[in-house]
């Protein structure tokens, strides 16, 4: 068997006072898929790093096949045959594939020889059950096609250990069944043990033999999957038992289009339309999720809208023509939140105060002719941090000081206090622990049941299903399916993201 | 009617001609930029590279009289200077653009400070190859008198081309260029990478120098570059990183140069200034065209600064 065993005892990783792992003990069998689970923060990522040699751990030993190793640089993790494939993808944007897997052996060659490694590539290629083109730039492939190229990396590099980082977080049902399929038929016989990073439950139980669940840099839990249930890995997880979240009730919607958009086109950072002749209509109190794989146009779609990037087409919010200038911001009562609320909707280095008065300090009461009135400043920062249990070291502290949830607690408090008409949200939850999830889901529905119309956008399904009133499908710029959620399958809605349609 | 007069036929020979000679500096400062800008860096200080190679190679050719030792001597200097500008960036936070500019007044004034002995001096020049020999004609023959270097720098963007594509060196130096995250995965020293190419473009821009004091006639004045360094940078973003490009880049560009000068030689002195000023045109032209948002821009090395 060229499977590793896999054997991690005691490791610890310190950086400076925080302690990212504590004392992490862990067991791959060989031939087996084994399972990391645990919330943002909790170690996966050092735990892993340790491994392929881009940390070094500060206690703890590696034993492959019962032999304790030091792994000091990505190099001797290739060494030994332990390779990973990173959540953002390594491949270089600019070089073919052949070249991209040329380029990653070992020991480059001095001269390549292109007509005896394409004719090996190609016969390692047909032995997989997914066809990859070698003569096309990395840049030019779909995230799935990158993925695969990663994974076909890999086991061209001759792997006996693969780590995989969250593998499916930018692909389609679809294709996350094909390329988890095909790793577990390796697996089962016998080519290669797997460690996967993963917080979907359903990938643990399908293709997981082992889990370990990992908690504020402790494995709180390990076993077999088989013989845990969801619930006790979700609570494993986030350390307490799950509340039992009722349905969350959701009043008529309206008829009036709130925000209408017709025909937008947007022209990408590379020069070629990344939005191409949107039209879409968002009605009072209604969710429209946007479903699609990640660099479909949906970023530039909402720059477009929030007046960040150069657009041609019409947006009208309740009647007006809307340019995204402060003014209609304003007055119309458009609001926003952005992935990563740290980068795109506060100033890191602004205190919590300063960035909770953004939307409106150049309005009565907070402006007072050309000054601003700091007491009415703090005044609205102490409302909105009770209101919102934002918890900080104080209203003066640095926003970057603050935890991911607690910033997320302070956008949505400065977005969604005001009479919100239209709200945008792209990715809200993207890297949020499972409280703060809950709670701005919880933010978002309310906003709607208020008679905000809310377009989200989203690469999560689950967060668009348990969302949105009707679900739009973004591919290759254009709206290309849409679908009321109540009759809408996930299946589906994939293919369609997938570009079947 | 003269005899050996051949007309009209002056003006694209004189242009020929001095598109081989002014080109030839552009030729190796742009495929020293392409080294460095493929690693992921960009060095601006090659005009200083260029001055301080000048300085050197005339200096040295005078001193033991061989134009060639001049040459070797001239991309030694720059390459130590390349290398001062690989080992300034990799301190943290450093930005690679400020250094490189003054680096470019730095390495023009250590010229200008050093080569104040051999202003007057005659210093040997370097041989030149008479591809004119099958024709009578005197203009064509000394059109044709091609500085060896000329040939030298021909065949290096070939040869460059050829490390890019297929060799291991090649595929780490643009894996270094185009994704520092990829490099490191791949276990690749990416500060080391970038100061031997910062280094080996610092090396070519000091040979493109040594053309500019020993080609005939040769002689050092502090008046001598008119801003090839700087313009070789705008020519690497125009052949969009690919050596081949480069050297018809060069070429261009140096036919740009030689308009002014042939003109004149002609007796149309009218405008000199204004035809002298083409390739400055040229490279505002060019960059507008090649940086436009509306094209897409695909081949650039991905870590280099003015495209993040």
């Amino acid at each position: 068997m060229r499977a590793i065993t896999l054997d991690l005892v005691g490791m610890t990783k310190r950086f400076g006072s925080l302690t990212a792992l504590d004392a992490v003990s862990l067991k791959v069998r060989a031939g087996s898929v084994h399972a990391l689970l645990g919330e943002n923060g909790a170690g996966k990522s050092t735990l892993v790093k340790c491994l392929v040699g881009f940390h070094q751990p500060d206690d703890g030993s590696i034993l492959v096949d019962g032999k304790p190793q030091a792994i000091a640089t990505p190099k001797d993790a290739d060494t030994l045959g332990i390779g990973m494939v990173y959540q953002h993808f390594t491949l270089v944007p600019s070089m073919t594939v052949a070249e991209n897997l040329v380029a990653s052996q070992a020991r480059l060659p001095a001269y390549i020889d292109w007509g005896a490694n394409l004719a090996r590539l190609r016969s390692l290629l047909s032995t997989m059950p997914f066809h990859i083109p070698l003569d096309v730039r990395a840049s030019q492939l779909s995230a799935g096609e990158k993925q695969k190229a990663e994974l076909i990396k890999q086991l061209y590099l001759g792997r006996r250990l693969l780590i995989l980082d969250e593998p499916t977080s930018v692909l389609t049902p679809d294709e996350a069944k094909e390329v988890l399929g095909f790793v577990r038929q390796l697996t089962d016989t016998g080519a290669l043990s797997v460690i996967l990073i993963t917080h979907k439950f359903d990938e643990v139980t399908r293709y997981a033999d082992d889990v370990t669940i990992l908690r504020k840099g402790a494995a709180c839990r390990t076993g077999r999957v088989q013989d845990l249930s969801t619930t006790e890995m979700a609570e494993a997880m986030i350390g307490h038992a799950l509340e039992r979240k009722d349905a969350r009730t959701r009043t008529a919607t309206g008829t009036a289009p709130l925000l209408s958009i017709e025909r937008l086109t947007a022209i990408g950072d590379i020069g070629l339309p990344a939005v191409k002749e949107v039209s879409l209509k968002v009605h009072r109190s209604e969710i429209v999720g946007v479903a699609g794989v990640s660099g479909n146009g949906q970023k530039e779609l909402v720059e477009a809208l929030m007046g960040q990037r150069e657009r041609t087409g019409r947006i009208e919010v309740s009647g007006s023509e809307f340019s995204g200038s402060r003014r209609q911001l304003a007055d119309l009562g458009v609001y926003g939140l952005p992935q990563e609320p740290l980068r795109n909707a506060c100033v890191p280095r602004m205190s919590l105060k300063e960035n909770m008065a953004l939307r409106n300090f150049d309005r009565p009461p907070i402006a007072r002719s050309v000054f601003v009135d700091w007491k009415a400043l703090a005044a609205q920062a102490v409302a909105l941090v009770g209101k919102f249990r934002v918890k900080a070291s104080g209203l003066d502290a640095e926003m970057n000081t603050l935890s991911g949830g607690n910033v997320q607690r302070a956008v949505l408090a400065r977005e969604l206090t005001n009479d919100v008409r239209v709200l945008i949200a792209s990715n809200p939850t993207f890297g949020l622990d499972f409280k703060a999830c809950e709670e701005t889901h919880d933010r978002i529905v309310n906003a709607r049941n208020n008679g905000a119309a809310v377009l989200l956008l989203s690469e999560d399904l689950d967060e668009l299903f348990d969302l949105a009133d009707r679900i739009v499908v973004m591919s290759e710029g254009s709206l290309v399916y849409e679908v009321e959620t109540a009759s809408a399958t996930k299946q589906i809605v994939g293919q369609h993201m997938a570009g079947a349609h | 009617m003269d005899p050996t007069s051949i007309g009209w036929l002056t003006l694209p020979l004189a242009i020929l001609a001095g598109a081989i000679r002014v080109s030839t500096p552009f030729i190796f400062v742009s495929l020293g930029e392409c080294i460095t800008e493929k690693s992921g860096r960009i060095n601006l200080g090659l005009e200083g590279n260029l001055v301080l190679g000048a300085m050197a190679a005339y200096a040295v050719s005078y001193l033991t009289g061989s134009p060639w030792l001049g040459v070797l001597v001239a991309g030694i200097a720059g390459m130590l200077f390349g290398t001062l500008h690989g080992l300034l960036c990799s301190v943290r936070r450093v930005n690679d653009t400020a250094i490189g500019i003054s680096l470019m007044v730095l390495g023009t004034g250590l010229a200008f400070f050093w080569g104040k002995p051999f202003i007057e001096p005659k210093a040997p020049s370097l041989p030149t190859i008479g591809l004119g020999f099958w024709s009578d004609i005197p203009q064509i023959r000394s059109a044709l008198e091609i500085n060896a270097l000329f040939f030298l720098g021909i065949a290096l963007a070939f040869a460059l081309q050829v490390v890019f594509t297929r060799t291991g060196w090649g595929l780490m130096l643009r894996t270094v260029g185009d994704s520092e995250d990829a490099a490191r995965a791949l276990g690749f020293k990416v500060r080391t990478v970038r100061i031997l190419a910062t280094s080996a473009g610092g090396f070519l821009a000091g040979v493109g120098g040594s053309f500019l004091s020993l080609s005939y006639p040769g002689s050092w004045s502090e008046g001598l570059s008119s801003g090839q360094g700087i313009m070789a940078v705008a020519l690497v973003i125009f052949a969009r990183w690919n050596p081949i490009r480069a050297l018809w880049a060069s070429l261009l560009f140096g036919g740009a140069g030689a308009i002014g000068p042939a003109l004149q030689g002609m007796g149309v002195t009218g405008f000199y200034y204004l035809f002298n000023a083409a390739p400055y045109f040229l490279t505002l032209v060019i960059m507008i065209a090649s940086t436009s948002r509306a094209q897409p821009f695909t081949d650039a090395p991905g870590e280099l600064s003015l495209h993040r």
